[in-house]
């Protein structure tokens, strides 16, 4: 990959990022969640709406059965009405801003702004979404019940509901049209566990010295890749990344694929530590020394 | 201070390292995160109050501590993890500035009537549109019966149309007490369809309003048709006085709920489409919250109505007495909404 292409590459990751300045001054940069996110929490939450549904059914058939009351078919109908309208609304509205769905993707609802997320700019956003979601869906079954529909209205009513649907998809902060009139965004919000400082067990367990000029030949972007792949733990990963440093710097094979890295990483990242306490960030391989 | 020393003495370490940063720091985060996870779990009650007093100096501890590993630690795993901690805490911390009571509360006697005053314009357009809907069919249907079957679908109509005897469309309005226990349930369930089904139409006709507002319209007029049918149909055949007071005690309600969601919506089309000063955006979002609200007092307003279509229409069969019901929600609702109260300013 050349250097234009990377840095192309990380250009289109950072404009997902927005500012977000909390009241302490520390922005907080939040990550516009992708479509594909999205697209898949509401599959999740659709699927669990469902698997709910039909357990509210079964249940409901069966005290209709053993109770031989029509009141049962109220309530189910009362039942699917809440659960079709208040899964989104009851789940947002909760400490996380986030339904099932949302949280396994690892994902939340923000206030635009940077205010706090209001239970009318939930409801909103929500309540939009029986347009987005259910609306092609009624085009599409409207024209499979009725006959009157010719083929072309169905697929002009189907296109023009799906253009409302897809909407997110033409603008930069992945903003559905609820989202649009509630003034919120959705975000990334993944947890992150503390691993544990590879550099600080590094530093015992590496035996081998690089010199200055071994270690001046990469910069943040690659120490982070090292990182990574130090933190995968997969051994084929390991071999190809020390393969390559080892061509770089002109070291022969002499030791443990995981034993060098080990040792390499502390000593790249002190290095590079140190240069950013004098004020340079080294940014990647090709950026100046 | 000295250039770069070799990199063989960094075991050393300078007085500096981001392990030393991390060794004297970890464990508040590591306590913020626990206080977190409380939080979430079960909310602020299941702090102590020398926890509560602990989470802002956290909270502030763990910010701090991000911008020294922003500026100082390449270790994309702590930075990774700081930030989303960071996000938590402020979410958590800056979340929720009252309890949920007093946020009801104030839902209740502030923010939902303020929002249906705000909306009082497009409120008297919805009305106005819908009464045009009513005012055609009724003229359409009078003159020419046949006209029903256009106006008013077979489910809904539920046999109700103009080939039904009289006899027949009395019992549809809970008089004939002779119809037995089995009539009377079929009409609990129908009724729970009206609801389900006129909240959804609200809903739709609210979401809709973006779209300038013109199939909200639409929609209400649409609305306003079916009911008109129906009046004309029950005023040819003598029974248009207690049709009036069958629709009256639960219709009030509803039929106020149906124009407010379609003022909500309206209102939205109208910020899209003339945001005046403020980018389109800004006066979408705003309007899209005062509509919010509005379509939670809709909601509410419709459960009002179905549990008077459900229950009180079952139980009171007097017309006298349906319209004094009717008359009083009304009173009460527009009271409610348009009678201006004292801490309004807040």
């Amino acid at each position: 990959m050349t250097a234009a292409a990377r840095a192309r590459e990380r250009a289109a990751g950072a404009k997902k990022l927005r500012q977000f300045i909390t009241p302490e001054g520390v922005d907080l940069e939040l990550k516009i969640a992708s479509s594909s996110m999205r697209l898949g929490a509401l599959l999740i939450d659709a699927g669990l709406i469902i698997v709910t549904l039909i357990l509210f059914t079964l249940l409901m058939i069966w005290t209709g059965i053993a109770s031989r009351s029509s009141v049962v078919i109220s309530i189910w109908m009362l039942g699917a009405f809440v659960l079709r309208n208040f899964w989104f609304i009851g789940f947002e509205l909760g400490q996380r801003a986030a339904t099932p769905g949302k949280r396994m993707m690892g994902i939340r609802v923000v206030a635009r702004d940077g205010g706090r997320l209001t239970a009318d700019a939930v409801v909103a956003r929500n309540l939009i979404r029986e347009l987005e979601v259910f609306l092609p869906l009624t085009m599409l079954g409207l024209g499979a019940a009725e006959d009157m529909v010719s083929g072309w209205t169905i697929l002009a009513g189907v296109a023009w509901s799906l253009t409302l649907s897809l909407f997110l998809l033409f603008n930069r902060d992945r903003m559905r049209m609820g989202d649009l009139i509630a003034g919120t965004w959705v975000v990334m919000a993944q947890r992150a566990k503390l691993d544990s400082d590879i550099a600080a067990s590094g530093e015992t367990a590496g035996t081998l010295r690089f010199t200055d000029a071994e270690l001046s030949v990469y910069g943040i972007f690659e120490l982070q890749e090292l990182e990574r792949v130090l933190r995968g733990r997969d051994a084929r990963a390991m071999r190809e990344v020390a393969d390559a440093i080892r061509v770089k710097i002109g070291r022969p094979v002499a030791e443990e694929d995981e034993s060098f890295l080990l040792s390499y990483y502390p000593q790249l990242k002190a290095r590079l530590e140190r240069k950013l306490l004098f004020g340079k960030r080294r940014e990647d391989k090709y950026a100046s020394d | 201070m000295i250039p770069p020393p070799p990199a063989a003495t960094t075991a050393a370490g300078p007085s500096f390292s981001t392990s030393h940063f991390r060794a004297e720091r970890e464990a508040d985060w590591i306590a913020f995160d626990e206080l977190l996870t409380k939080l979430e779990r079960r909310g602020a009650t299941a702090l102590s109050s020398e926890e509560l007093l602990e989470l802002p100096v956290l909270y502030r501890a763990t910010l701090s501590s991000l911008s020294i590993a922003r500026a100082t630690s390449l270790d994309r795993a702590l930075l990774d993890h700081l930030e989303a901690l960071s996000m938590r805490g402020y979410f958590l911390v800056y979340g929720v500035r009252e309890t949920r009571l007093n946020r009801l509360r104030r839902f209740f006697l502030y923010d939902w009537p303020a929002a249906v005053r705000a909306v009082w314009k497009e409120t008297l357009i919805i009305a106005l549109i819908m009464l045009l809907g009513v005012m055609t069919s009724w003229s359409l249907v009078a003159h020419n019966p046949e006209w029903f079957y256009n106006f008013v679908p077979a489910e809904l109509a539920g046999g109700r149309d103009p080939r039904a005897s009289a006899e027949y469309l009395q019992s549809t309005l809970g008089h004939g007490k002779a119809a037995g226990d089995e009539e009377t349930s079929g009409l609990h369930v129908f009724a729970t369809y009206l609801f389900t089904h006129n909240s959804r139409v609200s809903i739709m006709s609210f979401a809709l309003g973006f779209a300038f507002g013109v199939p909200t319209m639409m929609l209400e007029y649409y609305q306003g048709i079916s009911l008109g049918a129906m009046m004309a149909l029950f005023a040819s055949k003598g029974l248009g006085f207690d049709f009036g007071g069958w629709l009256f005690i639960h219709g009030t309600t509803e039929l106020f709920a149906a124009v407010l969601s379609g003022a909500a919506g309206l209102r939205i089309g109208a910020a899209v489409v003339f945001p005046g000063a403020r980018s389109r955006l800004q006066a979408a979002s705003d309007a899209g919250r005062t509509a919010g609200k509005v379509m939670v007092g809709v909601i509410i307003m419709l459960l009002v109505a179905g549990i008077l279509e459900g229950f009180g229409r079952q139980l009171i069969t007097d017309t006298a007495l349906r319209y004094g019901i009717g008359t009083v929600m009304l009173l009460l609702w527009l009271g409610y909404y348009y009678v201006s109260r004292r801490e309004d300013a807040t």
